[in-house]
């Protein structure tokens, strides 16, 4: 039981200083778009504001699914063939955010900068 | 084919070890491997079915139908496991000693196979889903059909190898600690879950992330090694975890351990 106890308080103290940390950054969306076609990403560049969140719209002109996924992002999402789907990311801090189609690797790579 | 065969892999892996930890939950239970086969059976036409879906669970509520959907599944199966891991403390002390005393072949009464029956399904249904979607995307980008088969084949086998080797370790475990083991691995499995969960819904912005990246692993310990992946599908290893992923870990599992405690207690105190 001494274990549990101290295991929730963990949980309570992370709670709150994740609350307080999260309040005080200002969250305004920032909506960007990425295409795929014949199995690449367009642009494979993004460059978006650092400390905010990014609202990633993924539409994907081809017949067949992908898989956009990323492990900088730490996101996974199937976009349906010629479909549209949005991933929410960050607020990031700056840096390079690589990501790919996990359905075509080899040609689907992309990059979110963040600056 | 390799490419494929590694893709099919590393789902079939995550699928695999669920599996297997169920498997060695029902150590003992007769007719565990019919239920764990109808899972298995259920899972796959699940997969199948999901995927033909992808279009409309994609588009449904706006635009946020696949995280809610995954979202859903792996809190369905965390209550699942939650039930089972609780209803083994309670009875799990006896089952060993009547496997100790008796042999595993013993009839150890009613179990809630189906709520790991459902565990199973759904973690076939997750991780095959995107499988099956692939799959469609290789044949119709011109794979080869023996490119695609050869790849299925590979891929299952290396996966299911894998689930095995964790099986017959697990089985090494002397019994009067088998079931506390396996408990804790249902629990650590069901926290992981509720993690990967909480990400989902932080990916549609359905909650908040309390810290995008509360701390990077990745260095000591990358999600896509074989360790990381396998760490991932069993214990819930994230490299990179938002803080709310962190919290809904903690709070699933010290859940299911008071829910352990609680009902597992000795009733040999007389009330009052």
């Amino acid at each position: 039981m001494i274990i549990l106890k101290h295991v929730l308080v963990i949980a309570a103290i992370l709670m709150a200083e994740l609350t307080l940390g999260t309040a005080t950054v200002a969250a305004q969306d920032t909506d960007v778009r990425v295409v795929i076609k014949d199995h690449k990403f367009v642009p494979a560049e993004i460059t978006v504001p650092a400390g905010k969140k990014i609202k990633l719209i993924v539409e994907n002109q081809d017949a067949t699914a992908e898989e956009f996924e990323s492990y900088e992002l730490n996101r996974e999402k199937v976009v349906p063939g010629k479909g549209q789907i949005a991933i929410f990311v960050g607020p990031l801090s700056p840096g390079r955010y690589p990501f790919f189609g996990d359905f075509h690797k080899d040609t689907a790579k992309g990059v979110l900068i963040v600056q | 084919m390799l490419g494929i065969a590694i893709l099919v892999f590393r789902e079939t892996l995550e699928a695999a070890l669920v599996v297997t930890v169920v498997f060695a939950a029902t150590r003992g239970v007769p007719g565990r491997a019919r239920w764990i086969s109808a899972g298995i059976a259920a899972g796959v036409l699940g997969a199948v079915a999901v995927a033909l879906s992808t279009g409309i669970i994609a588009d449904a509520v706006q635009g946020m139908g696949q995280e809610l959907f995954n979202a859903t599944v792996l809190f369905a199966a965390v209550a699942m496991i939650a039930w089972h891991a609780i209803w083994m403390a309670t009875h799990g002390r006896a089952l060993a000693v009547q496997m100790k005393t008796l042999g595993s072949a013993v009839s150890v009464g009613r179990r809630p196979l189906t709520a790991l029956l459902i565990v199973v399904a759904l973690a076939i249904l997750r991780e095959g889903s995107e499988v099956v979607l692939f799959l469609f995307a290789q044949a119709a980008g011109g794979a080869q059909w023996w490119d695609i088969a050869g790849g299925i084949a590979l891929g299952v086998v290396g996966g299911c190898a894998t689930g095995l080797a964790l099986y017959f370790g697990l089985l090494r475990i002397p019994i009067r600690h088998f079931f506390t083991a396996t408990n804790w691995l249902l629990l650590l499995l069901a926290a992981g879950m509720a993690s990967q969960a909480a990400r989902f819904l932080v990916q549609a912005d359905l909650l908040p992330s309390l810290g995008p990246r509360l701390w990077d692993s990745s260095a000591l310990l990358s999600d896509r090694s074989l360790l990381g992946q396998t760490l991932h599908a069993l214990v819930g290893y994230d490299a990179r975890p938002a803080g709310v992923q962190v919290l809904f870990y903690v709070v699933t599992g010290a859940l299911i351990a008071i829910g352990m405690r609680l009902c597992g207690k000795p009733r040999t105190r007389s009330p009052g």
